[in-house]
């Protein structure tokens, strides 16, 4: 459908960020540089959802994953990690194990999506201008349901981090020298 | 010929799923799994994106969907992190070889 | 009046000993004397109630055509498409039922007050004497029952009385032992008299006696002859049983280890002829299976034969006694099994009166010397127990057969009944064991009551509750037989099967019989008595060592049955236990063992590490995407590309 060589080029360029950082973030020995790569891999996904005719959705994932998920998760790992950020993200034993299951799926969906027609599929209207407008219209009246249950479990991730994380005074009190040599 | 298809969305969704698979079965740090696990989430996205753009482009159901994919994400990241920091609390490691207290 | 009443009411027969045993068990207790009474009068009550009826019956003949029978339902058990089970309780009163209801009420009257007098003094006085009342209802319930159920009933439960009454001194092993014999022997045979009786119930239908009686009588309607056959041995292995014949007698001489007015009531005189009675009371059915009556006639006469040659050794009075009433059992039996159940009932009714005479003596004996109970110990007992000791005698001659004494005249009747029925060989046996039942029976009285005194004992006579029953019981020693006499011959009158007949009285073969016993006696006489030393019986003892140890040890029998039981029982309970162990017990462990092996090999699957399962999972998640893929029944593109 999309015939400009921009967004050709655009596509392929993007597809090679996300692609590229993903597997820096798995392949990353530092689990902050991870954190980094993944970053700029949810940044370049963003652009990959304006290529895709969806601007709020890409507002959304800057917003959430490359703002508020990546914060977060800098945050959790400054609170448990040694201070030495060396070789914080290692392999484990499966490593080729894993490689090969992962290989084998990934053959599958691309063997799976070749043999599909999607030609058969693909409609022909072009997505609206407006698509924010078209969003919250859906989500006050045909999705309100969902869109409420979310809030709701919203609230409860909110209350449940909480009460997860919090240090009660019922459990071991963690020496601060042990806490110390407690590299991963 | 130079044209993006769906087909091209699939297979790079594909492939951020089989990459954040990797991470998730092979990472030590809980941490990284985590990240993973999003990477997955993300590839998901995009091909929910894709779909509504090419099947259903009035409909809107692949965006909205993403948006609650996106929602429950954030949700599902901090309540992970807390576990995390709960179990590194109790452990003093976020190795996942560690724990394998379901053991028998 | 009282007559009618009597006969309308004989239920309270049994009823009054079993109110009388609640009431004891419940209320009495602590006083033993008031229970004492109150079990001797009610059984006296009883007693009087069983006479009466027993005249009502007697002055009319009509019953003993058509028996008086009053029955109420039990309780009947149906289901649809099925012939309806229906029991009757009832009582039924003919000659014979009311001759034995006498009997029984009467002798046990008697031995009841003699164990006021032996049982002074024990522990248990009156739970003994609950227990004597048990037992009176419990037989005097079998004696008059209409039904065959209702008599196992009864049956069980003076089986039950009796292994009660066997064991009562608990703190005697032996006795324990004894008891548990008895019940262990008897419950064998019950066991056949149980198949038996529900055969009868299956084939005919019905359990009560008259009805059965008639359906037998052309059983053809019903079964083949072979059935009956069967029956007929089923229903006849109760009575070996109960009634000590062989080979189940071997718990008889050991019931003797309990008090000796059980062993005079149960083991002699009622209980153990319940045997007899029964085969009697369905006599109709034997009547038709000429192969089952021969069995019973040549197991009676080989059992007298047998039970005699084992008490001429014996050295304990009531072994002795006990063997001798093994072998007149055996005699009733085969009075049953020539057809004549007149010389059998007659032989009953006076064996009840002399064995049950020759027990209390001895029991009399047995207080005076503190239970030292061989009989070479004893020895002209009869200086100082006059009474004890001429009853004894009066009991001795009636037993070997000495005119005008009770024994002759049954004794003579049976002989006689063999002898006009053809069966000479039995008739051969049965005439040899009457001089035998002489000779050791003289051989006991020369012993224990003549001769030289034991300067080691000091008896003196027993009290008159037990002098009285014994000076009773030597009158019917005495008469009971005269109602059976050549000369007017009432009890043949009366008791019959079939129709009234009687043989020719044979002053042969009486005379025979007298002889027998004057020489049986005779011989005691002169081994025992006359020659005072005793040389003659030590020399044959030594002559014929084998044979006389053979004799002593009773034939080897209870050995034999030890024997069995280690080498069969033990070895077939060896045999269950390896199966139980390896083959039951081997399913149980092999699944447990299964479940515990199959566990071990598939927690190494359980590594408890989540990337694991997550690398697992994904395994199957290919599998399964393969094969909805590439392996379905549509070769379309089922996945991704269904969505059309």
């Amino acid at each position: 459908m999309e015939t400009s060589i921009y967004s050709v080029i655009a596509f392929y360029l993007l597809a090679i960020t996300i692609v590229g950082n993903a597997a820096l973030v798995v392949f990353a020995k530092n689990i902050v540089h991870s954190v980094l790569f993944l970053a700029v891999t949810f940044i370049s996904m963003a652009g990959l959802f304006l290529l895709l005719d969806a601007d709020f959705i890409a507002a959304i994932q800057v917003l959430v994953y490359a703002g508020a998920v990546c914060i977060m998760v800098v945050f959790g790992i400054m609170l448990i990690q040694a201070p030495d950020m060396k070789g914080t993200n290692l392999f484990n034993t499966q490593l080729f194990a894993g490689g090969g299951v992962v290989a084998l799926v990934f053959a599958m969906c691309a063997i799976l999506a070749g043999r599909t027609a999607w030609t058969d599929l693909v409609a022909t209207q072009a997505v609206p201008e407006n698509t924010i407008q078209v969003i919250g219209t859906l989500l006050m009246s045909k999705y309100v349901i969902p869109f409420e249950v979310v809030a709701i479990l919203l609230l409860v991730a909110l209350v449940g981090a909480i009460v997860i994380a919090r240090d009660d005074a019922g459990t071991v009190a963690v020496d601060e020298g042990v806490k110390a040599n407690a590299h991963d | 010929m130079l044209t993006i298809s769906l087909t091209h969305y699939v297979i790079l969704s594909a492939l951020l799923f089989s990459i954040g698979l990797f991470g998730v079965i092979t990472k030590r740090n809980a941490v990284a799994v985590l990240i993973c696990i999003e990477i997955m989430l993300n590839a998901v996205n995009i091909n929910l994106v894709a779909f509504s753009k090419y099947i259903t482009p009035i409909d809107f159901t692949g965006q909205i969907f993403s948006l609650f994919v996106i929602t429950v994400a954030a949700a599902e990241v901090g309540i992970g992190l807390a576990i995390i920091i709960a179990i590194y609390r109790n452990k003093l490691s976020v190795n996942l070889d560690d724990f394998d207290l379901l053991k028998w | 009046m009282y007559v009618e009443f009597a006969l309308q009411h004989a239920w309270l027969v049994p009823l009054l000993p079993a109110l009388a045993f609640v009431a004891i068990v419940f209320l009495t207790r602590p006083w033993k004397m008031l229970s004492a009474i109150l079990a001797v009068g009610s059984m006296a009550l009883s007693c009087v109630i069983a006479t009466l009826a027993a005249y009502g019956i007697f002055t009319n003949p009509e019953y003993a055509e058509k028996p008086l029978v009053y029955a109420t339902r039990w309780f009947s058990l149906g289901m649809p498409g099925m012939p309806a089970l229906q029991i009757d309780v009832g009582v039924q009163l003919d000659p014979v039922s009311a001759m034995m209801m006498v009997m029984v009420s009467f002798i046990s009257t008697f031995i009841f007050l003699y164990s006021i007098g032996y049982m002074d003094g024990e522990d248990g006085f009156s739970v003994f004497f609950s227990y004597l009342s048990l037992f009176g209802a419990s037989m005097l319930l079998l004696v008059i029952s209409s039904n065959l159920l209702q008599m196992f009933v009864a049956w069980e439960l003076v089986g039950l009385c009796s292994y009660l009454l066997i064991g009562f001194y608990t703190h005697k092993i032996s006795a324990r032992e004894a008891a548990k014999k008895a019940f262990v022997t008897c419950r064998v045979a019950d066991f056949g008299l149980l198949l038996g009786i529900l055969s009868l119930q299956i084939v005919f239908g019905t359990l009560n006696l008259t009805e059965l009686s008639e359906r037998i009588a052309h059983f053809e309607e019903f079964t083949t002859f072979g059935i009956l056959t069967m029956i007929a041995v089923l229903v006849f292995i109760g009575p070996i049983g109960k009634s000590g014949q062989f080979p189940l007698h071997v718990w008889l001489p050991d019931a003797m280890e309990g008090p000796t007015p059980v062993s005079a009531l149960i083991h002699a005189a009622t209980m153990v002829v319940a045997g007899v009675y029964l085969v009697g009371r369905t006599m109709f059915l034997f009547h038709e299976v000429e192969s089952a009556m021969q069995l019973v006639a040549v197991t009676g006469a080989f059992t007298a034969l047998f039970a005699a040659t084992c008490a001429l050794t014996q050295r304990e009075i009531k072994k002795i006694l006990a063997y001798s009433t093994v072998s007149q059992l055996g005699y009733m039996m085969l009075a049953l099994g020539v057809g004549s159940l007149t010389a059998s009932m007659f032989h009953m009714w006076t064996h009840a009166f002399f064995k049950a005479l020759m027990f209390l003596g001895a029991g009399s004996v047995l207080v005076a010397l503190h239970h030292k109970a061989d009989v070479w110990e004893m020895g002209g007992l009869v200086k100082k127990m006059p009474i004890t000791a001429w009853t004894f005698v009066i009991g001795g001659l009636a037993i070997a057969g000495i005119p005008p004494f009770a024994g002759f005249w049954s004794k003579d009747e049976i002989l006689a009944a063999t002898f006009a029925e053809g069966h000479y060989v039995l008739f051969a046996m049965a005439a040899f064991t009457a001089f035998l039942t002489a000779f050791y029976m003289w051989r006991m009285i020369f012993l224990a009551f003549f001769g030289k005194e034991n300067p080691d004992n000091h008896p003196k006579e027993s009290p008159w509750t037990m002098t009285v029953p014994l000076l009773v019981l030597a009158i019917g020693a005495i008469g009971a037989g005269w109602l059976g006499t050549p000369w007017g011959n009432v009890w043949a009158e009366w008791i019959y099967f079939g129709h009234p007949h009687h043989a020719d009285p044979n002053f042969i073969v009486m005379g025979l019989s007298v002889v027998l016993a004057v020489a049986g006696i005779g011989l005691a006489y002169s081994m025992y008595l006359k020659d005072t030393e005793k040389v003659k019986a030590k020399a044959m003892a030594e002559q014929y060592s084998t044979a006389y140890r053979v004799l002593v040890n009773k034939y080897y029998i209870d050995e034999l049955y030890l024997w069995f039981n280690h080498a069969l029982v033990d070895g077939a309970a060896k045999i269950f236990y390896l199966f139980d162990i390896y083959i039951v017990d081997g399913i149980v462990n092999g699944i447990g063992a299964f479940a515990k092996v199959s566990g071990e090999g598939m927690r190494v699957f359980q590594t408890g590490r989540l990337q694991n399962y997550v690398l697992i999972f994904f395994i199957g998640v290919l599998v399964v995407a393969v094969l909805m893929a590439f392996v379905g029944p549509s070769n379309a593109v089922p996945v991704i590309g269904g969505v059309k």
